[in-house]
């Protein structure tokens, strides 16, 4: 164990090319798929949380509901859509970067959507008057109060980010673990693991894990900033 | 239906507004005219803050009429409402201003100067780019003032403006809405302080139950009220 976790420590401090390919692989995939789902999500979340029509408690149960998605049926779903024989098999994207990209933003965008309606709701109970008084449109109040939460969502980001990041089932089926090509931190943890090299994939883990906290205190940083010097 | 130019005069015509389990207003007509301000007044829950509202054309009526300069539609842009506890939306005092003026369709190249000048006649010129949540109660009231003026309304609502505020933020208050006034803006303004009304009002209105007890000319009400109601709430006796 003490030897792994040693040879993990190496390949950090030395730089270790291939290391840093899969690090960097990573977190391309699961920022794009964060920020896709946030582009996506988040104007959803608010449109939801500003619109009462039928049908609409049925769509918050299965939103919520959908923050709870098994990561192996997402990548299941997406393999079979992106299949030669699927309907987007046109566009060759399984075993790429892109169909992983694809997987994890399936699995953030309900969870971004369902936090972001929440904060929004809020938010909305406390501006309607004010907003309603100075007849804001539909689309204004959105904006408004997307902007306006906008510390609130970060939270929400993070948690994005944080499943994206620690997700291994989705994209292990639609990427295939290639190395040098679709191999991350994940993926790479689970195969040394099976090949019962579980020092390193621990050492692997532990570097994944200071990504996070490091990508988290960015972010707390940045929040606290803004909250001081804007709210 | 065309959208009139001015919403005044406000025509009240037999209104009523009920909500589950009570009536807010209860057939009320009452007339809100162009020129002195017109105070609201009556116990806590007697419809002022409704009365306000419908006014405006935020709520409508359960039953009766309500018509602006005689048109049904209310004419949302050309009026504004200030509330009890007004919302700081999480930017700058400019920052909310730009806001209000921005959604009133002032052009982009116009706000920056319209922002201080606002700021300016309301005395929180100083503190522009302080996060408007962190002013203190009476700078907000200013502030939301300074926001519903960027619509350069005709007709402003403000609901009960200096209930919270200490005596030296009521007054900076009253003062910027005594100029308001005489820029020849309608000022209808809901009050439970009968100082305040005598003060700022040269009309009033008395409430009670969603229903109108008294109104007229405010030192008529104020020297020789015509209903026993209306004396007795001058006298601070309770309304029951």
């Amino acid at each position: 164990m003490g030897a792994g976790a040693g040879s993990a420590l190496h390949l950090v401090l030395s730089g270790d090319p291939e290391l840093f390919a899969v690090v960097r692989l990573s977190l391309e995939i699961s920022l794009g798929a964060t920020v896709l789902a946030a582009l996506i999500g988040a104007p959803l979340g608010a449109l939801i949380a500003l619109t009462r029509f039928p049908g609409r408690g049925f769509i918050l149960v299965l939103l919520n509901a959908l923050m709870g998605l098994p990561p192996v049926l997402v990548g299941l779903v997406v393999y079979l859509t992106l299949s030669r024989s699927g309907p987007l098999g046109a566009l060759g994207w399984l075993f790429t970067p892109t169909a992983m990209a694809a997987a994890q933003t399936v699995l953030v965008l309900p969870i971004i959507a369902a936090l972001t309606r929440q904060h929004i709701e809020d938010l909305w109970s406390e501006y309607r008057d004010e907003l309603l008084a100075m007849n804001v449109g539909r689309l204004g109040r959105v904006a408004t109060l997307l902007w306006d939460a906008r510390f609130s969502l970060v939270t929400t980001l993070l948690a994005g980010f944080g499943r994206a990041a620690a997700e291994v089932g989705a994209i292990i089926i639609v990427g295939g673990n290639i190395q040098g090509y679709t191999r991350t931190m994940t993926t790479a943890i689970a195969l040394e693991t099976s090949k019962g090299n579980l020092a390193l994939a621990l050492g692997l883990g532990t570097v994944l894990l200071v990504i996070i906290v490091l990508v988290n205190a960015l972010a707390w940083a940045a929040r606290r900033t803004g909250e001081r010097y804007a709210t | 239906m065309p959208i009139p130019t001015t919403p005044l005069p406000i025509t009240f015509d037999d209104v009523s507004v009920h909500a589950p389990g009570s009536r807010l207003l209860d057939g009320i007509s009452l007339s809100l005219t162009a020129g002195e301000a017109t105070a609201v007044i009556g116990p806590n829950g007697s419809g002022k803050t409704t009365l306000l509202r419908t006014a405006m054309g935020l709520v409508a009526p359960t039953a009766g009429h309500i018509s602006w300069a005689a048109q049904a539609a209310a004419p949302i842009s050309r009026m504004a409402l200030v509330s009890q506890r007004p919302v700081m939306l999480r930017r700058s005092c400019a920052g909310n201003v730009r806001y209000a003026l921005a959604r009133a369709g002032l052009p982009w190249r116009q706000r920056q100067q319209r922002t201080t000048e606002l700021l300016a006649l309301v005395g929180l010129k100083q503190v522009a780019a302080r996060p408007a949540r962190r002013l203190s109660g009476g700078e907000q009231q200013r502030l939301a003032l300074a926001r519903a003026l960027a619509r350069e309304p005709q007709a402003l609502f403000l609901d009960e403006p200096t209930s919270s505020l200490d005596p030296a933020a009521t007054r900076d208050v009253e003062d910027l809405v005594r100029t308001i006034i005489a820029r020849g803006v309608k000022v209808v303004l809901a009050t439970h302080d009968l100082g305040e009304a005598r003060r700022l009002a040269g009309k009033i209105v008395l409430l009670n139950a969603g229903s109108v007890v008294e109104s007229g000319p405010c030192e008529d009400f104020f020297t020789a009220p015509r209903t026993a109601a209306g004396a007795r709430f001058l006298n601070g006796e309770l309304l029951v």
